[in-house]
């Protein structure tokens, strides 16, 4: 039965990457995308949960929340979604340069959206620096001068803030611990995401992904572009909606 | 599925999403510093959704997807927002009346 005709037959047009439980390349891609969306919705449920408790703080410390947030820098905060989005752009760009077997498209690609994660995470540590200076990291450090003497805080003079009575002034501390919980959270998948382009890129240099299997790179593209919507939405709600 | 033929969406669309994308971003940005009131969150994620739908449709190539996969990705933002407003529904009606 092994060395049969029919089977020889049947296995002549199958390319080495067509696992023999799936009847065709079509199949295997369409599977392999919907098992990737299904991760992709469990990290959904992860983030949203990150999410929903802070809409729910938000509203019950709703002074301290928007002190809070005007420590935040628009102008980083921005830079880094135009960053993000660019790297979006170049994945989106290595997928097709894969798809239509460009291999030194591909390699430059992956190399761009490598080096724009890097300048995510470098303007990200900017920022984590500037609270671990003034004393905005939850814990036994943390300084409430800035909300209960907004006067000899620049960013607070900035926004107008008002001194916030004791009570809420503390309550920043739960802006901050979400900030840190939701940005660091991100920023953990960008580290993540990173380190499989390190892979991919050494892989894509040695001829991989232009042969025909673009599954690893298609995949890894809607990862990329979903930590890229985590952050569309963190600038959106840490950053933008207390700012006028 | 094996009637699925896969689309290649091509560099086209990519630039022109690209900056849409940026051009939300410059939106939302200026948006923020208007006094809007209780409208500002209500833009500020209305034009993230717009950017998250644009990535979704086109970068993550849903567009062109299998019918499972649409309906299992609607799925799962269903019960998100299933899950975000029924908790949001409790912690607002908890303490009805005693405010």
């Amino acid at each position: 039965m092994e060395n049969s005709p029919a089977v020889a037959e049947l296995r002549a047009d199958r390319p080495s990457y067509l696992r023999h439980h799936f009847q065709s390349v079509e199949q295997q891609a369409d599977a392999s995308n919907f098992a990737m969306w299904l991760f992709l919705l469990t990290e959904l449920m992860f983030f949203g949960g990150l999410f929903t408790a802070y809409l729910i703080y938000r509203n019950w410390y709703f002074a301290a929340f928007v002190a809070g947030s005007h420590q935040l820098n628009v102008i980083w905060g921005t830079l880094n979604t135009v960053v993000l989005i660019l790297s979006s752009f170049t994945m989106a760009m290595g997928v097709w340069c894969a798809e239509t077997a460009r291999k030194s498209g591909l390699v430059l690609c992956l190399i761009l959206t490598f080096i724009l994660g890097l300048c995510f995470l470098g303007i990200k540590s900017v920022e984590y620096t500037e609270k671990f200076e003034k004393h905005h990291v939850p814990g036994q450090h943390y300084s409430l001068s800035s909300f209960l003497y907004p006067d000899t805080d620049e960013a607070a003079t900035a926004a107008g803030d008002k001194p916030l009575p004791l009570d809420m002034a503390r309550h920043t501390e739960v802006y901050f611990s979400l900030y840190f919980a939701m940005t660091g959270m991100h920023a953990l998948h960008m580290i993540i995401g990173i380190g499989i382009l390190v892979f991919m890129i050494v892989r894509a240099r040695a001829g991989a992904y232009t042969v025909g299997h673009v599954t690893f790179v298609e995949n890894f593209g809607l990862y990329w572009h979903f930590v890229d919507i985590v952050w569309i939405y963190l600038f959106a709600l840490l950053y933008l909606i207390s700012r006028h | 599925m094996s009637e699925h033929t896969h689309t290649i969406v091509g560099p086209k669309v990519y630039v022109s999403i690209l900056f849409a994308l940026l051009a939300g971003t410059a939106l939302t940005v200026w948006a923020s510093f208007v006094d809007l009131g209780v409208w500002n969150p209500v833009i500020a994620l209305a034009i993230a959704t717009t950017k998250a739908m644009l990535v979704v449709l086109y970068f993550m190539h849903v567009r062109y997807s299998t019918k499972l996969t649409k309906l299992a990705i609607a799925a799962g933002i269903f019960l998100l927002l299933t899950l975000i407003s029924m908790t949001l529904a409790d912690y607002v009606s908890r303490a009805w009346g005693s405010w």
